[in-house]
């Protein structure tokens, strides 16, 4: 009788998780269907406007086209004017003429196109922008996500200690104990209990927001790590964990290496400058390193499917034809970044564990001296 | 070589604007980008294939690092990759 039951368990389990998996790939099959069906309209498809349009921030959400509708979620418009003060507004009203918009609008070209602009004297001028655009609200959803997920794990964990958790909380804990063992640990070495909840905390948001970014559905296709700025904050936090708590040790061996020549740090510092260099470089190229592997994943899903569009508009037969392909490979490469997403995830945690342990070396001058 | 440079020479005396010729040079340079990863790699997965063919028990072990590896060498080609697309978009 247990064991029946178990099979039927597996089975559901089993279907749940190809409805998943199909949920991720049923994109590029609407995709082409909605490509022969373009080419009987008159519409001119623009790859570059489709690529670089689901790819960079917006001020309203676009969900989906159905038939000629689009349907959008307007967001909020927050911006402080430099004559008038704030004005908050939704972002429907950018779309309804000059008047309805406060004398702001989207500007179509010069140097901040696509940018919210206001009109001053015939001059495009860029006003104080707060808004909540499409990563901004993204970035909300995932914290949200984040605090639910975690509050409710240690709500669990609180009530009874020694409960062996399953289900969905096995599985994150199965992550968190595989990140504080494996990386966290052998990276840090003594006192990573004070920096395990920045790496942790680390891991998991980076991972859940490219996960949600290579979902095409709202809540998720976002692409909030694919945005620089986002990148950007994370390598500047983990620049100032690593250098602001570090040993003294450290920063005399990035400045006063006692075995280097003098000649190397007298007249001219070289090999400090060097040394200085590189605290800056490492966390650039974490920045870096994450962005443009999530930017480069979703451009290629969007090239593919660009594909379908473009020989769709040469002719219908060769728009099917191409279609079979461009779905194939879509769902190949959609599952690849799914393995980029957790890659990226685990070595952006594991480089900055890495260089929080680089920076609280043992003296080496204690060990000679006592030697000798 | 030398009838490419007088090629691109005469393209470049004769071109109203040389947003072109930005163009060519990302797009050569994305290509380049993409050789540099593939060779690394390749090397990378060359190397982890045969020492699990010396010792199949640390499979999992040289798996993760041949991940790490691959990660970081590809991390390399996509700093090309910004650059040729900033070459293009700027």
């Amino acid at each position: 009788m247990k064991r029946s039951s178990m099979k039927i368990d597996f089975l559901y389990k089993g279907v749940k998780f190809l409805l998943l998996l199909l949920a991720l790939v049923v994109e590029p099959a609407f995709a082409s269907e909605a490509a022969n069906k373009e080419t009987a309209k008159e519409e001119k498809f623009n790859p570059g406007e489709f690529i670089f349009g689901h790819i960079s921030d917006a001020y309203n959400w676009h969900v989906t086209k159905i038939g000629k509708t689009e349907i959008s979620i307007p967001l909020l418009v927050i911006v402080k004017s430099q004559s008038d003060g704030w004005f908050v507004f939704s972002s429907a009203k950018l779309h309804q003429g000059i008047e309805a918009s406060h004398h702001f609008e989207i500007a179509h070209d010069g140097a901040y196109k696509d940018k919210l602009v206001e009109i001053v004297d015939g001059r495009q001028v860029r006003p104080l922008d707060l808004s909540i655009t499409k990563n901004v609200a993204s970035l909300l959803i995932s914290a949200i996500l984040l605090l639910w997920i975690f509050l409710s794990m240690a709500k669990f964990y609180r009530r009874d200690p020694m409960k062996a958790p399953g289900g969905f909380q096995g599985a994150i804990e199965v992550l968190i104990v595989f990140m504080l063992d494996e990386v966290i640990k052998p990276g840090v070495g003594k006192g990573y209990a004070k920096y395990a909840p920045y790496l942790l905390t680390l891991f998991f948001f980076i991972l859940i927001n490219n996960m949600l970014g290579i979902v095409p559905l709202f809540p998720g296709g976002a692409n909030l790590t694919g945005n620089i700025a986002t990148t950007m904050v994370l390598a500047v936090l983990s620049l100032l964990i690593i250098n602001v708590f570090a040993n003294k040790e450290y920063w005399k061996e990035i400045f006063l290496v006692p075995t280097m020549p003098s000649w190397l740090r007298f007249p001219i510092p070289l090999m400090p400058f060097l040394e200085l260099v590189s605290v800056f470089t490492k966390p650039l190229a974490l920045c870096i390193r994450l962005f443009a592997n999530m930017l480069a994943g979703h451009m290629i899903a969007m090239v593919f499917m660009a594909m379908i569009f473009i020989f769709g508009a040469i002719s219908p037969l060769m728009g099917t034809g191409v279609s079979i392909f461009a779905l194939f490979f879509a769902i190949f490469m959609n599952l690849l970044e799914l393995l980029v997403v957790f890659l990226q995830a685990y070595v952006f945690t594991m480089l900055t564990s890495f260089f929080i342990g680089m920076a609280h070396p043992e003296p080496h001058e204690a060990h000679t001296q006592a030697a000798h | 070589m030398i009838m490419l440079s007088t090629i691109l020479l005469q393209a470049a005396a004769s071109a109203t604007s040389l947003a072109a010729f930005a163009k060519l040079g990302a797009a050569l340079g994305a290509g380049i980008a993409a050789i540099g990863a593939g060779i690394g790699i390749g090397k990378i997965g060359g190397s982890a294939v045969e020492a699990i063919a010396r010792q199949p028990e640390s499979t999992n072990d040289i798996r993760t690092n041949m991940l790490i590896a691959c990660v970081l060498v590809e991390g390399v080609a996509l700093f090309a990759i910004i650059v040729a697309v900033l070459a293009i978009v700027m």
